[in-house]
């Protein structure tokens, strides 16, 4: 310190000159400073990252309590007596006739066998309408499948009304007036007598993988979008990535430098930023408008999505060709590769697990992409379960649009159940992207 | 391609190219001819847009051969190197003009192919560039496109030769299957070599070759530049003089784009004729 202060005085004027204690205070110092500075840098990084748990945990809590309960359905459990006289009466087993049949009336019996005290009208109707519509299914295809069970009595499992399933999931409130309610006190009455039987039972909820869409919350499934979906995305990754690829090796590889190519570069990152939207307003004036394709379809839905990832691809692919080292462009090209060569086995091995990453980006966010899907029909309402590219359908994303706007109770359970499947569907698909990119990644 | 022809002389057939006269007023110091050339450059200009790297050089490269340019950063000693196998093709914007001849044939002819230029003219780089696959298929890989070898067993036999001949082939035979780029700087460069003579070229250009390695590496790449300079011609960009007087037997020094002076190796480093390359080689600059 005695050395300090001797500088101090000898350096008026001449302040740049220091001793190596000097420094080392002022470094000192400055140290202090700079750890506060980390410390707090840390601090604002880790309340980010714990704000975007928080959020994401509160999301799927939410998500998942309130679609949960749509994995499980009321059905009752009731003996149903195939009754010859009711399915064919001419006893002829014409599979048509049998499919035609008025099977309402065998659960009719049944009810009616279950409850005799039960007259009139207007009572018997409140009474039929406790089991879904949708509960003559499994009767209809239990004997087409196999004629021998007319005249048969068996214990089957019928799908109860949405009503009676929000009531056993403790939806509905039993003590408000029975006007607000969709239940009448005399229902619940019934409910009441087959839950002390044990009759009605919370089983897996088939209806919901297994059916399209329904005006009825119970039989309404998610089949048909989870297929349109499919259909949509495997249209969208076979014409987005094979075309993303080849455009961005042949202007990342082969075109000239010249104005046009730079119009174009500067085209495709605009069009990665064009919202979603109009990208369907295209597709519509284009696929459907001037080709004349089907509306609703998963053809049109794809060829839109792939407008809407080809950018994405595109840019991400030549950032994966950018990687790629010149000194192996070069080595291919000083052991007498020809241009291709060079591209084909040394460059695009390389670039590869890039251009996938940028193809999972474009897929999850054509995955989650409703917005174009509703300029090109796929909003409607479509009960069947798509069987081809040409039929019509529907895309998760819009079937959780579609159902989030119904007014029944079902719908919120089926809105969340949805949300979920898309949710896995995107965690899966992702996962096996990821899983598919390091097993090319790890060659070296 | 433009090519500006040397003065008007009658093109020269194959063999007799090395009659092809200096253009007139070039500058170059020494004797730049040698008998039976096979590489004849004559006012070779590079331009990198508007950037004039090399300034009308004209050079012969001898069969069998070992030719060093050394000179200062910049010179434009590996512009030139890389116009030998038209590597600044690759560069935009480069351009080359004036007439390189190999064995005769203009190398610029529309006619001749760059691919088959390149599997004659053989390239080593700065930086050991293996590529990112096996030691194995790093060899094969230029016979594999050229076609060169009949089947599997011609195939391994190339590659066990050039890994020999490369010094190569004892530290790496009971690893043939492991990436390239697990070797060490030293191996990798050697690898690069044996990938280059693989391919059976008449010519290895080398960029400063061992200009990334350790003095031991450096030591054994020079040792195989003696072995290869008795079937090959070898064209050396390096930095380091004493590489230079040791590996071969003329010297090219370049300044600034210039070629200053070609002579034997020994005349250049005891007793060159030009100010520059006096200056140069006793270290006043570069």
């Amino acid at each position: 310190m005695n050395s300090t202060s001797e500088v101090a005085g000898e350096g008026v004027g001449n302040a740049v000159i220091r001793t190596a204690a000097e420094t080392q205070l002022i470094v000192e110092r400055s140290l202090k400073r700079r750890y506060r500075a980390e410390m707090r840098f840390r601090g604002y990084g880790l309340t980010a990252v714990g704000l975007g748990i928080l959020f994401v945990v509160f999301l799927f809590t939410t998500i998942g309590m309130q679609g949960a309960s749509v994995f499980r359905q009321t059905y009752v459990q009731l003996p149903v007596y195939f009754d010859p006289e009711i399915i064919d009466p001419a006893g002829t087993r014409v599979p048509n006739d049998l499919i035609v049949a008025d099977y309402q009336a065998l659960i009719r019996d049944s009810l009616r066998e279950r409850f005799p005290a039960v007259e009139g009208r207007s009572n018997l109707r409140e009474l039929y309408r406790i089991v879904s519509s949708a509960a003559t299914i499994n009767l209809r295809s239990a004997v087409v499948d196999d004629p021998t069970t007319i005249g048969q009595r068996q214990n089957l499992y019928l799908l109860m009304d949405d009503t009676v399933d929000a009531l056993l999931k403790g939806k509905t409130d039993r003590a408000a007036p029975e006007e607000e309610r969709r239940l009448s006190d005399q229902q619940i009455g019934w409910i009441d007598a087959l839950l002390v039987e044990g009759l009605l039972e919370l089983r897996f909820n088939r209806e919901f993988f297994s059916n399209g869409d329904s005006r009825d919350p119970e039989q309404s499934g998610i089949l048909g979008a989870l297929i349109g979906s499919l259909l949509i995305l495997l249209i969208t990754l076979m014409l987005s990535f094979p075309i993303g690829v080849s455009a961005a090796v042949y202007l990342e590889e082969f075109a000239p430098k010249n104005p046009l190519t730079d119009i174009i570069e500067v085209n495709i990152n605009n069009l990665a930023a064009v919202p979603s939207i109009v990208f369907g307003l295209l597709g519509l004036a284009v696929f459907i408008g001037f080709f004349g394709l089907p509306r609703s379809a998963p053809l049109v839905g794809g060829l839109v999505l792939t407008l809407l990832t080809l950018p994405t691809i595109i840019i991400a692919s030549r950032a994966a060709l950018k990687g790629v080292p010149p000194s192996i462009r070069e080595a291919a090209l000083g052991m007498g590769a020809s241009k291709i060569q060079m591209v084909g086995h040394h460059v695009l091995p390389l670039a590869i697990p890039g251009m996938l990453t940028g193809t999972i980006i474009g897929m999850a966010r054509a995955l989650g992409e409703s917005a174009p899907l509703l300029m090109i029909g796929m909003v409607a309402f479509i009960v069947d379960v798509p069987q081809g590219v040409l039929d019509p359908a529907t895309a998760l994303p819009v079937q959780v649009f579609l159902w989030s706007d119904l007014p029944e109770r079902g719908f919120i359970e089926r809105t969340s159940g949805a949300i979920i499947i898309l949710l896995l569907f995107l965690v899966v698909m992702n996962a096996t992207a990821v899983i598919l990119r390091n097993r090319f990644e790890k060659r070296w | 391609m433009e090519t500006t022809t040397v003065t008007g002389v009658a093109r020269a057939g194959a063999g007799s190219s090395g009659s092809m006269p200096l253009p007139e007023g070039h500058k170059t110091v020494g004797v730049v001819t040698t008998p039976d050339p096979l590489f004849v450059c004559r006012s070779v200009d590079v331009y990198y847009g508007d950037k004039h790297a090399i300034k009308d050089v004209s050079i012969d490269i001898g069969r069998r051969q070992v030719l060093a340019m050394i000179g200062p950063s910049g010179c434009g000693k590996s512009t030139f190197l890389r116009c030998l196998n038209r590597m600044n093709d690759t560069i935009p914007g480069a351009r080359v003009e004036g007439r390189i001849e190999l064995d005769g044939n203009d190398i610029h002819d529309k006619r001749r192919d760059v691919v088959q230029l390149r599997a004659r003219v053989g390239m080593v780089f700065q930086k050991p560039n293996p590529f990112p696959k096996s030691i194995y298929e790093n060899v094969a890989y230029g016979p594999r496109i050229h076609g060169l070898a009949r089947d599997r067993a011609e195939l391994d036999e190339i590659v066990n030769t050039s890994l020999r001949r490369a010094g190569l082939w004892d530290e790496v035979k009971d690893r043939l299957a492991q990436p390239g780029t697990s070797l060490s700087g030293g191996q990798q460069q050697r690898l690069c070599i044996a990938r280059t003579i693989a391919v059976n070229p008449e010519v290895i250009l080398m960029d400063e070759p061992c200009s990334a390695l350790d003095p031991i590496a450096t030591a054994r790449i020079e040792d195989l530049m003696d072995e290869l300079a008795q079937s090959y011609a070898i064209v050396i960009v390096t930095h380091s003089m004493q590489q230079a007087a040791r590996v071969s037997k003329r010297t090219a020094y370049f300044h600034l784009g210039d070629l200053v002076e070609v002579g034997p190796t020994d005349k250049i480093f005891t007793n060159p004729s030009h100010k520059l390359t006096e200056d140069y080689i006793t270290g006043r600059f570069g």
